[in-house]
């Protein structure tokens, strides 16, 4: 591996404690007063905005390195605190060793024997590579024993029982004891006794967690802001050390005129609250310090913790610019590769062009026309929102300074550019649980105020336009563009690498429509086939038929003009795989499969297996034959054709279309009177006795499944008796059978009946004691007292089923609940798992140590996208496109 | 009961013990250092039917598994013995 590139590495981290020494030598200042600025607004010399600890205004200079605002890191100062105070983070430590060291001589209360085995067993740990928790468990094993001890092995003194006032008061018999003989007792432990208590005796010494100083952080970690009004406001951590030095001084005046040691004692606490809320300043037992508006002060714990803190705010989750969001809304006659975006947005997002001597002059002319310019019939042109000098300067461009800065801009300035039809962007919708969630679009400013694209693109983002709402990124540089543009456009994401099948396709209406047009081939006459066919980017017509001297056109044929030329296909239609059981077009070949051959259908209807997204099975051979260009090409003309032929066919649907005559409705009354009588019978058997018990299960759950497979068929079976009056002129059937949207079982439930409700795969059974509802007798097990809905949602229900028919549903609501929120954190742990495996150019899969992890990616090495559905290569197919039908 | 041998499970792929002297041309056939082969417990149920056939193992000895794959045919992985996989 190269490592040239690489100007540090981080080889360990060793994490220690600062000694008070420490904390000196690396101060710059001793911090004496806790003033900040002087009335002239100059910081104050020895104040808290010394500037030995930096700079942050403009103008002045660093006391200690000299540097200017950007050049001075910061530097450290400190506060010599006038009497020692307990650092909150170390407590427990602290606790710890002042339970497990001797009061009197400082060692641990360990014998002799038990120290030598005991550091034989430490000295075996490595402290750097085993795992943490159990190092820390095996060291409380061992302090326990100390801790135990109230007699000390080596000096036989006494230690009574220390007890933590929390949060920060140690009490040894019901007296207190100060922090400065807590001090005193810690200074006691010999370096050798520090191993027990997990302490590195290079690193640390115990006393240390006993403050004496206080280190104070450069000025660049606390900068004050000025407000408009001129007024000055300091961060919360100056408060709060202005709050310590204010408290220690006087701690320290009164301790040096030696005032009462009650006062002393009240101050030495405040001094403790002061530092305690420095550090956390959400300590449990205290009251969190507060600003005078009553805000509490964010303090160095607030910092870092929780979701607003460092880590999960700063560091794990960033914010970035160049990006906007919005709601979206669909536009057919965009290409699935274009997104619009509304001007106001447009003008906001820019690109930055570097000048150089090929476009100096076109951006010179750019410049001229400032920030708002529009082509003299109003329509948008990209105008120019900043300059970049090349010292790194910025220049606003209004339409004031336009000419000017025109003038001055030359060969290596940047010059930032509004979107322009053509630029390429990402966008994004969240969650973003796949590859597609992310695409890259070539911009098209429209008109409005949302985002727009087309209908194909909604299943890999999993859009709809009930308000959703999707981000754009624009791009900034070459390097991205490109790649964006070669491999995140969405034309290469039409096959998902999920199931190796297209995941971009015609949705709803548009599979309709389509459906309408080539099912039972329809013909049209000449002005109709113009009309569909200007929706479409193709210049030729189709074969004409000839009757009555008039020209009329196939709808297969119609369809056929935005095949690819030399495309061959075979297949069955989603109409032939519609109903259960056989089907009803499965003799006929015409209509149950599509045959598609040299770029021209033959027969066969197109709905959702031929153009829908999952299955698409047209889509999938011409990305596969053709590429991704012809494939995109396709896809747009899929929307534009469905489009013009449905708004030109027209499509609706209404209640009317579920009317079934009487003798059906009658048909079905009669088996469902059949049902609940066979299911009455079933209740006898069983309260008598005579039920075949079933293999497997209780005598109980024998009487549930036969009921339970009575009320499945007999709502089977009024959906047959309904939909059999309902054919291919019927909407709804049409939109089942082609795929577009429901079920034919939705049907069956509009028209015949709605059916059992369930709740866990049984029928419903709580609520009142042993009954549904109170107007039930207790134990009624009859279909009606349990949930079965004999009405259809046409005829309306009673107001029991419509009951019944809300407990089945809340069920569906809180299984989606349930299960999105824990598939989600299981798909993330997989996710953060995997995310950086990386597949080398022998396609090996290894992980960023060099683990080795498959030495075949899927230990077959194929992508998975390029596969057929999973498998490696369709055979049967790659022989029909070459041979046709040969038998 | 009698005893169990693990191998002789359908769904067990096989294991194999790779001879010390073929351990350097397979590192060399994969192209990788022993520590970044893929790891197997000494006290993995496989490695301990292994051993009833070759005596005790030591950790750093290779194991290659041959696996049945429905693309792929058979699929050869290797695994390196540890003491211990946390
Ligand atoms: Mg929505
Ligand atoms: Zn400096
Ligand atoms: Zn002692
Ligand atoms: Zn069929």
């Amino acid at each position: 591996m190269n490592f040239n590139n690489v100007s540090k590495r981080i080889e360990k981290i060793k994490f220690a404690l600062l000694s008070p020494d420490e904390i000196r030598k690396m101060s710059q200042v001793r911090v004496i007063t806790p003033d900040t600025y002087d009335d002239d607004g100059y910081p104050i010399e020895r104040g808290l905005m010394d500037l030995h600890m930096g700079v942050i205004e403009p103008g002045l200079k660093c006391a200690t390195c000299g540097g200017k605002v950007d050049e001075c890191p910061g530097h450290f100062g400190h506060i010599e605190l006038a009497m020692p105070v307990v650092h909150i983070g170390f407590i427990k430590e602290i606790k710890t060793m002042l339970d497990s060291s001797c009061k009197a001589c400082g060692r641990v209360k360990l014998t002799d024997d038990e120290v030598n085995t005991y550091r034989k067993t430490i000295n075996n740990m490595n402290f750097e590579s085993d795992d943490p928790e159990i190092i820390d468990l095996s060291l409380k094993k061992i302090t326990e024993i100390a801790v135990q001890r109230t007699i000390c092995p080596h000096c036989s003194a006494e230690s009574p029982k220390v007890i933590l006032d929390k949060p920060t008061t140690f009490r040894e018999g019901g007296i207190k004891i100060t922090p400065k003989e807590i001090r005193e007792r810690l200074e006691r432990i010999p370096d050798n006794d520090l191993l027990f208590f997990g302490l590195n005796m290079s690193a640390a010494r115990p006393e240390w967690m006993i403050l004496t100083a206080l280190p104070v952080p450069p000025i660049d970690v606390r900068p004050s802001i000025t407000l408009e009004t001129g007024e000055r406001s300091e961060d919360d951590l100056t408060h709060k050390l202005v709050d310590i030095i204010r408290i220690s001084q006087r701690l320290r005046e009164s301790r040096d005129n030696g005032s009462p040691q009650l006062i002393i004692e009240d101050l030495w606490d405040l001094l403790q609250y002061h530092t305690t809320t420095y550090f956390d300043n959400q300590t449990a037992g205290i009251p969190p310090a507060r600003h005078r508006s009553g805000r509490a002060l964010k303090t160095l714990v607030q910092r870092l913790k929780g979701k607003e803190g460092r880590f999960r705010a700063n560091l794990s989750g960033k914010r970035v610019n160049f990006s906007s969001r919005s709601v979206i809304s669909p536009e057919p006659f965009l290409s699935m590769n274009e997104v619009g975006i509304p001007e106001i947005a447009a003008r906001e997002l820019t690109v930055p062009v570097l000048v150089n001597s090929f476009n100096v002059d076109k951006m010179k002319e750019w410049i001229k026309r400032g920030s708002t310019p529009r082509t003299p019939a109003g329509k948008y042109l990209a105008g120019i929102n900043y300059l970049i000098r090349p010292d790194g300067r910025r220049i606003k461009i209004t339409d004031q300074n336009a000419e000017i800065n025109s003038d001055r801009v030359d060969i290596g300035w940047t010059v930032e550019r509004q979107m322009t039809e053509g630029d390429i962007v990402l966008f994004n919708r969240q969650p973003s649980l796949h590859r597609m969630s992310m695409m890259a679009h070539t911009v098209r400013v429209l008109p409005g105020l949302t985002f727009r694209f087309n209908l194909s693109d909604c299943t890999p983002y999993n859009a709809d336009f009930d308000g959703d709402e999707m981000n754009l990124h624009v791009i900034q540089s070459e390097e991205s563009r490109a790649e964006a543009r070669i491999i995140m456009k969405v034309q290469e994401q039409i096959l998902s690498p999920r199931f190796g099948g297209p995941i971009i396709g015609a949705i709803h209406d548009h599979i309709t429509s389509l459906f309408l047009l080539t099912h039972n081939n329809p013909l049209y006459t000449e002005g109709e086939t113009l009309h569909i066919i200007s929706y479409i980017d193709v210049n030729k017509l189709p074969e004409p038929e000839i009757k009555d001297n008039k020209k009329y056109y196939h709808g297969r044929d119609i369809f056929s003009l935005i095949l690819p030329e030399g495309l061959n296909a075979k297949f069955k239609s989603h109409l032939c795989s519609g109903s259960r059981g056989k089907c009803e077009y499965e003799d006929t070949i015409e209509d149950s499969y599509v045959v598609i051959n040299n770029g021209k259908l033959i027969h066969g209807t197109i709905d959702d297996e031929s153009v829908g997204p999952f299955s698409g099975v047209i889509v999938d051979k011409i990305f596969r034959k053709f590429g991704p260009e012809a494939a995109s090409k396709f896809v747009d003309n899929v929307t534009r054709l469905a489009v013009g032929f449905l708004s030109y066919r027209g499509f609706s649907t209404g209640i009317k279309d579920y009317d079934i005559p009487k003798d059906a409705i009658s048909r079905i009354e009669e088996i469902s009177n059949e049902t609940l009588e066979k299911i009455n019978k079933l209740v006898d058997a069983f309260r008598s006795g005579q039920l075949q018990q079933l293999p497997g299960r209780s005598i109980e759950d024998t009487l549930e499944v036969e009921i339970l497979s009575e009320t499945g068929s007999v709502r089977d079976e009024s959906g047959k008796i309904a939909s059999s009056y309902l054919g291919l002129n019927d909407p709804s059937v049409i939109m089942a059978r082609s795929g577009a949207r429901a079920k034919m079982l939705n049907i069956a439930e509009v028209a015949g009946m709605v059916g059992q409700q369930s709740v866990r795969g049984g029928r419903l059974n709580r609520g009142y004691a042993n009954r549904t509802l109170s107007h039930f007798k207790e134990n009624d097990l009859s279909a009606y007292a349990r949930g079965f809905i004999k009405s259809s949602y046409r005829s309306g229900l009673n107001p029991t089923e419509y009951f019944f028919h809300s407990i089945g549903g809340r069920e569906g609501l809180v299984d989606i609940a349930v299960r999105t929120s824990r598939s989600g954190y299981m798909q993330r742990r997989l996710i953060n798992a995997f995310e950086d495996l990386k597949v080398d150019d022998e396609r090996r899969v290894q992980d960023t140590v060099g683990s080795m992890v498959q030495f075949k990616y899927g230990e077959d090495g194929i992508d998975p996208t390029r596969s057929d559905e999973g498998e490696t290569v369709d055979v049967d197919y790659v022989a029909y496109d070459e041979f046709g039908d040969e038998k | 009961m009698s005893k169990f041998n693990v191998l002789e499970h359908e769904i067990v792929p096989e294991h194999h013990l790779v001879p010390v002297d073929e351990e350097m041309s397979v590192l060399k056939k994969l192209n990788i250092a022993r520590d970044n082969l893929p790891k197997i417990s000494i006290n993995d149920p496989a490695i301990k039917a292994l051993e009833e056939i070759h005596g005790k193992l030591e950790p750093g000895r290779i194991i290659k598994i041959i696996r049945k794959s429905p693309t792929a045919g058979y699929y050869e992985y290797y695994r390196v013995v540890v003491k211990s996989v946390i």
